[in-house]
């Protein structure tokens, strides 16, 4: 699953792989004709739409890529780089870019790719922009209100326009489709040439629209990866035809009391439910968050068991089938509820009058181990605090 | 009979299919690396790095490059975007070099000197290193990879980098066009 980098390749690898997607990115751009700012500018006055062409195409494949690879749980969106949103510094910091571009000719990507096949003015171009960024942070003192003003976070466009990322990526789909077409128009009328085609090319570009809609199609109208495990765990019958193992409260307790350590003690209920009781040495996974990454480890692992429980019976026994199609560790299942544990063990009921023998030894017993859970729980604070998993964020930007 | 010492330049790719590779491009990025491509932040790099080797002390003191230091703890140089971008020179060199289009040049509209032309993109230039910086990035790690992943940053950065762009067109039409 991807993001690869820092989970399965390391940092410092990864710089290696930047050097090799360098050399794609560098390649592309030169074979599209970033080279040379009759290209670059010539979207400007309406004679050339190649950048306008070559971009908006490379957006809408990787973002119908992401969209895909996310949909069948191949990249996980939740870690993945969002661009952070500051308002007055995005629509200002853009201004001024385009009045670069449209004086200087290039940007910086393309000024590199220029310099690499001995273009004089990209490499003025670029001790320029490495002086307006030395401007900039001798500068930053003065602006930084602005730099940091009307902060929205790592906000997709989708999110603030209250619709879902595949709607959007559609509208973004239709929209350049739409510009491919009316600045072919454009181009034509200001170059002097007629509307005409040559069939095969319309023929191949059809096809490759088609596609794009195909891929959005299936993001938007097949089930994906989490959609397939939601529908399948919440099949009454997969709930009842497999076997789940069950421990008993008191089995527990007395686990805890003994080896703590053999197991991981999951309470899948919501974080405030967690807050207000939860059985001693618990960690909270809510059962919506269960398929996060973050906490994969937990599901893959051997060396512990797992032991869920929850207020309800269908509650904890679609949270131990999730995490049966996310790997191979031994689940269990409390047979009690978190409640009747609670009562159990935290409002002791004494035994009834005249009691009998296995009475009065149920009692004694969770007396006894409920004071030994306080102590191993008091003793444990600092070294055994349920493992918060770090949040991985990945860097990104210019 | 005519000897060909100057090869014919190679036509450039078609937009489409240029544009569907580098969107496979960038998507792999974002596959390995969980982030998109970008270029500025070489520069960035660049400038910290000699900030921190001519003037440390000043680059002790201010704001901006503390915050740097602390986001690359290794150096300026052990970054994404600076491999990335000597990726670039290289891979564009070779395209350069197979399709015949590497020559020392010089190149400015029909009406414009050595002289304007240099110093329009130092000044292009300048403007386009300040702006990546207050925008978050340029066009390639905001825009483009801002548009893969639908950040509404990257989007709104675009849109006023094109826009305008387009609207000072006009302005600077004599540094370009007949």
């Amino acid at each position: 699953m991807g993001p690869l980098v820092p989970f399965i390749i390391s940092e410092e690898f990864s710089l290696l792989l930047a050097f090799f997607l360098g050399i794609g990115f560098g390649f592309v751009l030169e074979q599209a004709g970033f080279s040379t700012t009759k290209k670059l500018v010539g979207l400007f006055y309406g004679y050339d739409f190649t950048v306008l062409r070559v971009f908006f195409t490379a957006g809408i494949t990787a973002m119908a890529g992401v969209l895909f690879l996310g949909h069948y749980g191949l990249l996980d969106l939740n870690v993945i780089y969002v661009n952070p949103t500051f308002f007055n510094s995005a629509l200002i910091g853009g201004a001024v870019m385009g009045a670069g571009f449209i004086i200087g000719g290039f940007c910086p990507g393309t000024s590199v790719c220029a310099v690499a096949v001995g273009k004089l003015d990209a490499l003025a171009f670029i001790i320029g922009a490495i002086l307006g960024v030395f401007a900039f942070t001798e500068t930053f003192p003065l602006i930084e209100n602005m730099y940091y003003a009307n902060d929205l976070g790592q906000v997709r466009i989708s999110d603030y326009l209250g619709m879902s990322d595949i709607l959007f990526g559609f509208l973004l789909a239709f929209m350049a489709i739409g510009a491919f077409v009316a600045t072919w128009y454009i181009e034509n009328k200001v170059n002097k040439r007629p509307n005409s085609i040559a069939v095969s090319l319309r023929n191949r570009y059809a096809m490759a629209t088609a596609g794009l809609l195909f891929i959005l199609s299936v993001v938007a109208f097949l089930p994906g990866k989490t959609d397939i495990i939601n529908m399948r765990i919440a099949e009454a019958k997969r709930q009842q035809s497999c076997v789940f193992k069950e421990i008993s409260a008191d089995k527990l307790a007395n686990e805890i009391v003994s080896h703590h350590y053999t197991m991981n003690i999951i309470d899948v209920r919501s974080p405030e439910e967690y807050e207000e009781y939860h059985i001693p040495l618990a960690i909270n996974i809510p059962f919506d968050r269960i398929m996060e990454r973050q906490y994969a480890a937990l599901f893959k692992q051997n060396m512990r068991i797992n032991i869920f429980y929850a207020d309800h019976d269908t509650l904890v026994r679609m949270a131990c089938l999730k995490a049966k199609y996310i790997g191979r560790s031994e689940n269990y299942i409390l047979r009690e509820s978190a409640q009747e544990f609670k009562r159990m063990f935290s409002g002791i009921e004494p035994p009834p009058e005249n009691p009998t023998k296995a009475q009065l030894d149920v009692f004694h017993f969770r007396q006894v181990t409920a004071l030994k859970m306080l102590d191993l729980v008091s003793s444990l604070k600092n070294i055994n605090a349920p493992p918060k998993p770090k949040a991985i964020e990945i860097k990104g930007g210019c | 009979m005519k000897t060909t010492t100057h090869l014919k330049p190679k036509p450039y790719m078609n937009p489409y299919l240029a544009g569907f590779l580098l969107g496979l491009v960038l998507l792999a990025t974002i596959y390995i690396t969980g982030r998109g491509l970008g270029a500025s932040g070489a520069f960035k790099s660049v400038v910290m790095a000699s900030v921190e080797t001519l003037a440390p002390a000043h680059a002790e003191n201010k704001a901006y490059y503390a915050e740097f230091r602390q986001q690359n703890p290794e150096g300026p140089w052990k970054n994404f975007l600076v491999f990335e971008i000597l990726g670039v020179l290289v891979g564009a060199f070779f395209s350069g070099v197979l399709a015949n289009r590497v020559s020392l040049k010089l190149e400015k509209g029909p009406h414009v000197t050595n002289a304007v032309r240099i110093i329009a993109a130092i000044a292009g230039g300048a403007l386009f290193g300040y702006g990546s910086q207050l925008g978050r990035g340029c066009t390639s790690g905001s825009a483009l990879s801002g548009m893969a992943v639908l950040s509404l940053g990257g989007i709104l950065t675009m849109l006023a980098i094109f826009g305008a762009a387009y609207f000072l067109a006009y302005f600077f039409r004599k540094l370009w066009l007949k």
